[in-house]
């Protein structure tokens, strides 16, 4: 019967480990439910072309990278300079503009009529893509954050790895840095792209 | 030079913990009076510099010496001075070397004041202490040192966290350090017995009133801190089953199964080991809580600033502490099986199924908290566990604890007969269910939760009516009533008084429960709510200038339905200036019935605000209970008979090293 | 004896005014990490704009607070979706608001939101097989302690025998209670018992 008072030294040591496993992790990353899943359906309007709409299925055909951002968003600007890097070396970028003005703590959008708040947002990405140069292939823009919502948007910057068939493979929370690019992203980008 | 000074003592402390662990477990285990009496000086001594190095962070908080980091992130010249002076533990490295001053203050108690103990069980209880307190002064030097200076020195320091710049803030961690600390007496009581192989009554006797204050300690900490979220965070609720509040309420929960199990060791020498397991538990399952608050391996509400290096450090400190405590108790344990039996029908083993009881419920809190961590360390995805998981397996396996916990206490130590109580435990029942169905149906709210809490509360409170009536009926004929009362020993009166605190809370917690409302509405000034028969008149918002902050004021006039009037409210909306985020401070009107609950949310446009009204029923009693359980804890720890058993005990001091 | 503490205290001493040094350079790079640690955390309640809008309709305003009690926020620290202040939280709110005015069930909102955001928004997890020990565990622990508890008490009377002290019709109680004992077996515990 000395088994027994082993059970509690054995269950602590076997706690101790997955804590020390647990600690690796970033407890604020979830993984998105809609991997392997098609990307969600919406209908935007793009900013080249404020007054047309598309829908995801004008990208398909080829696989992209589906990146939400916004100007407000610092990690954004950080990741900037690595997308132009990305579109000198082919990768097609679609951005999502997510919530340009009522995500800006900085503002007030209560104030603003929504011709105004569209006129705004215009105007704060044009300036955006004139200093920093333009990634995207297509650009379109959520003002509301609706159509974020049904994508899983949680945070600025997201980027989606969305195959030729429409279909999500990964998604990457937080800025792609070069590092993440080569160690990680890199090969699911051509995989992307052997899959088409 | 103040910091470099408050380095110094740290560092000094660590060399006496070195000496109180080396002179008390080596002179107790070799028997040598003058290393023993060593050990207890360097816990006083111990306790003298660590309470000195926290006074010189205080004082460095009070002069606002921006050149010690710790100063320069958690206060400013505009902070008022009482929070200045809280802000030396409203940050992760003071509330740190709160925790090194409480338990210093504790071993320090255990040195001066147990003359009971043999000098040997308190040379290694101050030994085992000494132990815990190098290893967490270690921690604190090595990974979170609060006399860090910063080079250069700001103008002007950030100003502490508006949240905790309240007066909750000022009491909820001491009293909170107080009780994890105190779980560090009753581990070091339990190791100290593995070590001696002796753990008889007197053990139990001499562990008890310091388990005890330990958890009155727990009890008003966790009371306060939700007592504090109540009022502060602005949503109106007292427990969200967060884990920072889990990690409190699992030692408590660990805790009370201990000071009953404790009962059944003193009385029948009966289930040592189980005893010594459940002291060893509450201190590790402390040290994990500390573990998953500052590594921020989970996220909590409670954000402080996470760091791995610490993490690392208290998941090694608790490795080895708890690992090397459980392989003694593998190994020592079995010695102290055996002690005498009692039947199923007894207060032994009523405690005892207890005992069963909250370490259920105590796994199920633990597991609630880690599981998504386990989960995702097992690469099994992501899941969160929140309050449907809590209520639903924390409602069952409480209910029949707290059943017993009305009965036990009638019952007669070793062996009773079911008949002798059958009739009338029936009886109660049908009074108290049907009662409580009907008092339910009157106010036209019938749910299985309020039934069941309602049920429990009357059946807990009843239970101790019928005690007190009881123990006064069955004293020798002729004494009058106060003479049957002072008759009473301490001990049970803590008994009854921590019991009927249950029952108190029960009530809160349903009543709570089951009548509160809550409306969310955009006001305008002149607009006027409804909600439980309580009119809500927005008059409008106004700025406000406070010390470091401006808010933003909203008055609500509160009347009855027919126009008569209750209070008038101002809830703020505060932006505080060296912290970007507003902070909501709720207003509230309180009687002993209600809460009247009114915070301010955003403004809509130029005229309207989003106004949340609460209307929250007996939420005294949610404090009341827990204050009464606190009450309950310290009259029995000052048991006379605890004192009687130290002159009864008490060694002469020739005779010190013979008794070894 | 004094000596050894005074050159121990020499070495901490030496170990700390090291620290000086390394924290001078590396100040303001722990406060700009520390902060960054900490900024993101108390983002929960950021200043925005899209925010509550609670519907007029009482009734629906309260199945929408329930339901939402029962969500997280994800991107808050550990906060459901009604309480939580964050930007992203009255979005769900607002959305979750929506979906109950166009009249769809508490269910199909939960699903709505655990196909978008997975099964971390729900503040209860499902039951299956990863979750079997959370669910599972803290009553199985209860059985067992219960059993051990039982088997224990019965090991301990089956040695010292409890009814010996006892009067006689706790004894029967006592006897009762071990049925299905041997007779000779209760003589022994009697003979055995113990004070």
């Amino acid at each position: 019967m000395r088994w027994k008072y082993v059970v509690p030294l054995v269950v602590f040591l076997g706690l101790v480990v997955l804590f020390a496993v647990g600690f690796r992790l970033n407890p604020r990353e979830i993984p998105s439910p809609l991997i392997g899943k098609p990307a969600p359906h919406f209908t935007l309007p793009r900013f080249v072309e404020p007054s047309a709409t598309v829908t995801p299925a004008v990208w398909a055909g080829q696989p992209y990278l589906l990146n939400v951002w916004a100007t407000w968003c610092v990690s954004c600007r950080q990741e900037h300079p690595m997308l132009m890097r990305l579109k000198q070396e082919g990768v097609r970028i679609i951005g999502f503009n997510y919530k340009e003005i009522r995500g800006d703590a900085g503002l007030d959008a209560r104030k603003l009529s929504p011709e105004a708040e569209a006129q705004l947002a215009w105007q704060r990405i044009g300036a955006w893509l004139k200093t920093g140069g333009d990634p995207y292939a297509d650009l379109v823009v959520d003002l509301t954050g609706r159509a974020a919502i049904d994508y899983g948007v949680y945070g600025t910057p997201e980027t989606f790895f969305i195959d030729a068939k429409g279909v999500i493979r990964y998604k990457h929370i937080g800025p792609i840095t070069p590092e993440v690019w080569q160690d990680q992203l890199r090969a699911k980008w051509l995989a992307l792209q052997e899959g088409s | 030079m103040l910091a470099e000074w408050g380095q110094v003592l740290l560092a000094q402390a660590i060399a006496v913990a070195a000496l109180q662990v080396f002179f008390g477990l080596a002179g107790a285990q070799r028997g040598r009076v003058a290393w023993m009496v060593t050990a207890r000086r360097a816990a006083l001594a111990q306790g003298a510099v660590l309470a000195t190095a926290f006074a010189v962070l205080i004082a460095l908080f009070l002069r606002s010496d921006f050149s010690v980091a710790l100063v320069a992130q958690n206060s400013s010249t505009l902070t008022p001075w009482f929070y200045q002076v809280t802000a030396a533990w409203g940050n992760h490295e003071g509330s740190m070397l709160m925790w090194a001053v409480a338990l210093a203050g504790w071993s320090a108690a255990v040195a001066w004041r147990s003359q009971a103990l043999t000098e040997a069980m308190r040379a290694r209880v101050v030994g085992v202490l000494g132990l815990v307190s190098f290893g967490f002064l270690l921690f604190l030097t090595l990974t979170s040192n609060p006399f860090s200076r910063l080079v250069p020195a700001p103008e002007q320091g950030r100003d502490l966290n508006p949240l905790l710049q309240d007066p909750g803030m000022i009491i909820h961690p001491p009293l909170l350090y107080m009780g994890y600390v105190g779980t560090a007496v009753t581990f070091a009581f339990a190791i100290a017995a593995l070590l001696s192989g002796r753990m008889d009554a007197a053990w139990s006797r001499w562990a008890r009133p310091w388990a005890l204050t330990a958890w009155l300690f727990l009890t008003l900490g966790i009371m306060v801190g939700s007592w504090w979220a109540y009022y502060e965070l602005g949503w109106g609720g007292w427990w969200f089953w967060d884990p920072v509040e889990n990690a409190s309420f699992i030692p408590w929960l660990v805790m009370t199964a201990f000071i009953h199990s404790i009962i059944v060791t003193e009385k029948r020498g009966a289930f040592r080991a189980w005893t010594v397991l459940l002291a060893i538990a509450a201190f590790s399952l402390s040290l994990l809580g500390t573990f998953l608050v500052r590594s921020g391996v989970i996220t909590s509400v409670h954000a402080f600033a996470s760091d791995p290096s610490r993490g690392l450090f208290i998941l090694g400190l608790l490795a080895v502490t708890v690992g090397v405590s459980l392989a003694l108790f593998a190994w020592r344990a079995p010695m102290l099986a055996g002690g005498g039996a009692f039947g199923w029908f007894s207060r032994e083993a009523t405690l005892l199924v207890n005992n069963v009881l909250m370490s259920a419920a105590a796994l199920a809190v633990l597991l609630g908290t880690v599981y998504p961590l386990l989960m995702d360390a097992l690469g099994l995805g992501k899941l969160s566990v929140g309050e449907p998981y809590f209520v639903a397996v924390f409602v069952p396996l409480m209910t029949p604890a707290v059943f017993f916990m009305a009965i036990s206490p009638f019952l007669r130590w070793k062996q009773d007969d079911w008949r002798r109580l059958s009739k009338r435990l029936v009886l109660d029942f049908v009074v108290t269910a049907s009662a409580a169905l009907a008092l339910l149906a009157a106010a036209d709210h019938v749910t299985l939760r309020a039934w069941l809490g309602l049920w429990l509360t009357l059946w807990v409170t009843w239970g101790s009516a019928r005690l007190l009536w009881e123990r006064l009926q069955n004293r020798a004929e002729g004494q009058s009533i106060s003479e049957r009362l002072s008759r009473i020993p301490g001990s049970w009166w803590g008994m009854w008084l921590a019991h009927l605190g249950v029952g108190v809370f029960i009530m809160g917690a349903t009543l709570l429960g089951a009548f509160e409302a809550r409306l969310d509405v955009k006001m305008a000034p002149g607009q006027v709510a409804e909600l439980a028969s309580y009119r809500f008149r927005f008059q409008g918002v106004e700025e406000k200038p406070g010390p470091n902050y401006t808010a933003m004021r909203g008055t609500i006039v509160v009347t009855t339905a027919d126009g008569k009037p209750v209070a008038v409210l101002h809830p703020e909306k505060r932006n505080y200036h060296f912290s970007a985020m507003p902070m909501t401070e709720a207003a509230i009107d309180t009687t002993w019935r209600r809460d009247i609950y009114v915070s301010l949310g955003d403004p809509v446009n130029e005229n309207e605000w989003v106004v949340m009204l609460f209307y929250k029923p007996m939420v005294l009693f949610l404090w009341l209970g827990p204050l009464l359980m606190a009450v309950g804890g310290a009259v029995a720890a000052l048991d006379r008979r605890y004192r009687r058993q130290r002159a009864h005990l008490a060694v002469p001091a020739g005779a010190v090293g013979v008794r070894v | 004896m004094r000596r050894c503490v005074q050159a121990l205290l020499a070495v901490l001493r030496r170990y700390a005014a090291g620290r000086f040094r390394v924290d001078a350079t590396l100040g303001w790079l722990l406060i700009a990490i520390a902060f960054s640690a900490v900024a993101p955390s108390w983002a929960a309640a950021p200043a925005a704009e899209q925010r509550a809008q609670p519907l007029h309709d009482p009734e629906l305003e309260r199945r929408a607070l329930a339901l939402g009690h029962r969500l997280r926020c994800v991107v808050c620290q550990n906060q459901s979706i009604a309480e939580s202040n964050a930007e992203l939280a009255h979005d769900l709110m607002n959305q979750v608001r929506a979906m109950l005015q166009a009249g769809k069930s508490e269910q199909e909102i939960v699903d709505f939101l655990v196909a978008r955001y997975g099964e971390f928004v729900l503040f209860e997890p499902p039951f299956d097989a990863r979750t079997l020990l959370l669910w599972v565990g803290p009553f199985a622990l209860a059985a067992l302690g219960l059993f051990g508890l039982w088997s224990g008490l019965r090991r301990r009377q089956q040695q010292s025998g409890v009814g010996a002290t006892l009067d006689e019709a706790a004894k029967a109680q006592a006897d009762a209670l071990l049925a299905g004992d041997s007779p000779s077996k209760t003589e022994t515990r009697v003979a055995k018992e113990s004070s």
